[in-house]
């Protein structure tokens, strides 16, 4: 699949050069009756606000995204995790709309995690870091949103995780959305994918270094969040495209651990996890997942008799980590709800990863859904 | 109406459509309308003008993104097995435009949408229109006319009936038959309509006995 990385860089078509910055709010209070005091969220924004603040859109991160969305940051060769879909002219069109990408909290990338200090004890969280919902992490954000004098989001995306930030935005603030676009995501986990979690999860509390949470940074529980990420990349692909991909080739280089190219491949992937993410995250972010539910069938009907916006849901034929039933499930509830929805199953062959990947088809799909909203209003 | 849907509909040609025009005269502004086989989502353009609620399903990947492109509410998904979860007379109209000729079982998917539908239109090519019959006759071959251009080993349609036949299967199954209309390519026709008509119109309702 082409990439367009590094031509867009200091091309029209990218945001350009960004910086992730913090916002810091007194308190949060979760869902559990727990308080995150202070709170901070890391974010950054593209585009401008408009002066009567009507086209902010959010736009919600994957298990291990972050803040950096579009654009570069200072000397770096990679853009952010969705470049392909933000910037000037492509379908989130930073002409038009002011992008908001924000950090979860629970995670390790700034943002309120068990990373942060712990206002009474002065020291980092760790394993004592209370529990956040995929709602805590919604309401967080919403924090950040208020904060620019931002009433109604013009639309929520986000795809995987950040598919389901955007639908509780949807029934966490009905009144305040007024489009959310869903990609390769569900309303709920089902018990394989909460499966794949666990053996992750417990690949780090087996981790000798693990501690139980507790751990030096000097002596992180590497293996073991390596092992997990290893597992959720098997995940991300699909059958066909690691055939096409690694086949049975051998592995790349001297890698004394493996036979093949695709255990070298996940080897890496693991290793430079390790580098940008925190074992302690990694369980917090996975069992919010997990945990998230807005149910199947009638209750998840019953769920979204709230919400107000206009969808769109996209689904993958080849992704088996968020098959496309569990997006025909919101679908199906939505319809039920008489709720103005599209759904679109992409017959592309990349799997989970599908979203994050360019495809002109899908760019226009997004550009369009939203051009119809903004012009009908307009 | 903003001018991006106005341009649409100015592109699409409806010079020879004269049953999309029949059957956005047929709907009222603010009536909920579920569009089965949707297609490129001409009809559902026009309804949406006219302030019709409207939403469709279509099986083809291409026909669904334009109409998402479009602006337009649409399923990716197939009739026969896509309806279930619609609650009972939830919708004022359900659509069938050449739609129920390319279902694996019509005579279900009927039904479904009279549970479905307070009011279902189907609309279908009269497989016994004089050109058919007369092609039948003289060739002794599946006919390929321009309504039907396929051959019988590439043609989507997999049921061929005529406007009587449906008579006939609404009185075995107690529907309702609230209105006919029948069109060639560019007018409505009245006479002998089961001859010359190339395309079959009913709107149909359930029984209130059943």
């Amino acid at each position: 699949m082409p990439t367009t990385d590094n031509q867009d860089q200091s091309g029209e078509r990218s945001v350009g050069i960004v910086e992730t910055k913090l916002f810091t709010f007194p308190s949060l209070t979760l869902d559990n009756g727990e308080t995150i005091k202070p709170l901070e969220i890391a974010y950054e924004t593209y585009g401008k606000l408009s002066p009567n603040k009507d086209n902010a859109i959010l736009v919600c991160h994957a298990l291990s995204g972050d803040a950096h969305a579009a654009g570069y940051h200072e000397g770096d060769k990679k853009p952010g995790y969705w470049d392909n879909y933000i910037g000037p002219g492509k379908a989130i069109d930073t002409n038009l709309f002011f992008v908001i990408s924000s950090n979860v909290i629970g995670g390790c990338k700034g943002s309120s995690g068990p990373l942060s200090k712990n206002g009474k004890t002065g020291k980092p969280y760790q394993s004592s870091f209370p529990f956040v919902s995929i709602a805590d992490m919604v309401n967080a954000q919403e924090k950040l949103v208020s904060h620019f004098g931002i009433e109604i989001l013009f639309a929520v995306a986000g795809g995987s995780m950040g598919g389901m930030q955007a639908l509780q935005w949807s029934v966490s603030y009905p009144d305040r959305v007024k489009n959310c676009i869903i990609m390769a995501s569900t309303s709920e986990h089902s018990a394989q994918q909460i499966a794949f979690n666990e053996v992750g999860r417990q690949a780090i509390l087996a981790d000798p270094n693990y501690l139980k949470g507790e751990y030096s940074f000097e002596h992180r529980p590497a293996k073991g969040l390596a092992l997990a990420r290893m597992v959720g990349h098997i995940t991300y692909l699909s059958d066909e495209l690691m055939r096409e991909k690694f086949g049975r080739k051998p592995p790349k280089g001297n890698i004394q651990s493996t036979d093949f190219a695709v255990g070298s491949y996940l080897i890496y992937q693991g290793e430079s996890f390790v580098d940008r993410f925190d074992a302690n995250s990694y369980i917090y972010v996975t069992k919010a997942l997990d945990h998230f539910s807005l149910g199947t069938g009638r209750e998840l009907t019953a769920a979204l008799s709230v919400v107000k916006c206009r969808f769109l849901v996209v689904a993958y034929t080849s992704d088996w980590l968020y098959p496309p039933y569990q997006s025909l499930e919101i679908v199906k509830s939505l319809e039920v709800n008489a709720i103005p929805v599209s759904f679109v199953e992409l017959n592309n062959p990349a799997g989970h990863d599908s979203f994050l990947l360019p495809n002109p088809e899908q760019e226009s799909i997004i550009r369009d859904f939203l051009l119809s909203s903004w012009e009908e209003i307009g | 109406m903003n001018t991006r849907l106005t341009k649409i509909i100015q592109e699409i040609d409806l010079q020879n459509r004269p049953d999309i025009s029949y059957i956005a005269n047929l709907i009222q502004t603010n009536e909920r309308i579920l569009d089965l086989g949707c297609g490129f989502g001409e009809l559902m353009l026009l309804l949406k003008q006219k302030g019709v609620r409207v939403q469709g399903i279509e099986k083809d990947e291409r026909c669904v993104i334009q109409c998402v492109k479009r602006g337009l509410y649409v399923h990716h998904g197939d009739i026969d097995h896509g309806l279930k979860h619609h609650l009972d007379k939830s919708f004022d109209y359900l659509i069938l435009n050449q739609t129920i000729q390319q279902t694996l079982n019509p005579g279900d998917i009927i039904k479904e949408c009279l549970r479905i539908g307070k009011k279902v239109i189907i609309v279908f090519p009269n497989f016994s229109h004089w050109q058919i019959r007369l092609s039948i006759l003289l060739s002794g071959k599946t006919p390929v006319t321009d309504l039907m251009p396929f051959h019988w080993y590439d043609t989507p349609n997999l049921h061929f009936l005529s406007a009587q036949d449906f008579k006939d299967f609404c009185e075995i199954e107690t529907i309702k038959i609230l209105q006919t209309a029948s069109f060639n390519r560019r007018r409505e026709i009245k006479w002998l309509p089961n001859l010359f008509a190339s395309l079959s119109l009913f709107v149909i309702a359930q029984n209130e006995k059943n």
